[in-house]
């Protein structure tokens, strides 16, 4: 999902979409990243939904390192966010009744998703990998 | 000019008695992280009484509870603040995984529950708070999306924060992870069950508490 298609949004519709889109059992790879604060409601959000069907979600963003850049850089970088939005690193966000645990380090993601043979029943797992590099 | 005098006068007053002041301060961070042992411990330390009840089954606190007038003194310093211990924030919470702990359904899904609304509360919280200590298990991997939207949200809110690494005691325990994750905090290992390191963690809360 590229970034454009919810920075119209308000952030209670942004977490709407999101939930919808993943309450319809898909992953979620976006462009950019949720504000802290819009992380914080959709978790809120996510627990209000929460019944038999829908256990929850996993999620996980991974962006740029920012800590070395010069402070010329930074500015144009934070200036950049400020008009168009954070559009750096991606997100992954899905229900947890298909992705298991997203497994995150420095560098990398790794997601595990989960087999169900029938229905709930979560007796057989497998385990995909999705390795995705930071951008620079 | 009025408000900008009034600011400046407030900020004086603020830093003559800064060194007693009453505050509310948060122990947040995702479930089984030892969040209650912590708060058991400070209050063992200075009340003489625990808290609440811990157990091994995650979501064990599932309301905010909060204790009153703890007062801490520290190097010719003293502090008095609420405690504020609150569930443990997680994105997924499935009955399921309660049925494991010989649980009927019935008692599983009811934890579920409460769970999610304890969840819900500890967010809504983050704005009365003054101070927050984030409660990492220190045998975990820090890079969860919990812990960076919890450490984010304080963040955005100005918050002041001090990051327990708990479990310390632990073989598996990896506090330089924790270091390296959240470069920008201080970050005190503690073993909260076993009281190891209070002292230094008493101090980064002096430390953070300006």
């Amino acid at each position: 999902m590229p970034y454009s298609d919810i920075e119209h949004l308000t952030t209670s519709d942004r977490i709407d979409k999101l939930l919808d889109i993943v309450k319809g059992n898909k992953i979620v790879l976006m462009q950019g990243r949720l504000h802290p604060e819009e992380e914080g409601k959709l978790i809120q959000e996510t627990m209000q939904q929460i019944e038999d069907s829908f256990r929850g979600i996993e999620i996980c963003t991974i962006y740029p390192e920012e800590k070395n850049l010069q402070l010329l850089k930074r500015m144009k970088k934070e200036m950049v966010k400020y008009i168009v939005g954070n559009r750096d690193g991606i997100t992954i966000i899905g229900p947890a009744t298909i992705v298991r645990e997203i497994k995150r380090d420095t560098n990398n993601m790794m997601l595990l998703t989960m087999h169900t043979a029938s229905g709930r029943s979560m007796t057989k797992k497998s385990k995909s990998t999705t390795r995705s590099r930071k951008r620079r | 000019m009025i408000k900008f005098l009034r600011d400046f006068v407030q900020r004086m007053v603020d830093k003559l008695f800064s060194t007693k002041r009453h505050i509310k301060m948060g122990l947040y961070g995702p479930p089984n992280s030892g969040k209650t042992t912590l708060a058991n411990r400070i209050c063992k330390d200075w009340l003489g009484e625990k808290m609440g009840s811990v157990s091994n089954i995650p979501h064990e606190t599932r309301e905010i509870q909060i204790k009153e007038k703890i007062h801490i003194k520290h190097k010719n310093k003293e502090l008095t603040f609420s405690l504020v211990d609150t569930p443990g924030i997680a994105t997924k919470i499935d009955y399921e995984d309660f049925l494991k702990f010989k649980m009927s359904e019935k008692e599983a899904k009811n934890r579920a529950k409460e769970a999610t609304k304890g969840v819900i509360d500890s967010i809504k919280w983050l704005d009365d708070m003054d101070c927050v200590v984030v409660v990492l298990d220190s045998t975990q991997n820090p890079y969860s999306q919990v812990n960076v939207t919890i450490i984010g949200n304080l963040a955005a809110r100005d918050i002041p924060v001090v990051i327990a690494g708990n479990k310390v005691d632990l073989k598996k325990a990896n506090l330089k992870k924790i270091e390296s994750a959240f470069p920008q905090y201080d970050v005190v290992g503690i073993s909260a069950m076993n009281g190891k390191n209070m002292e230094e963690f008493y101090e980064s809360l002096f430390k953070v508490i300006k």
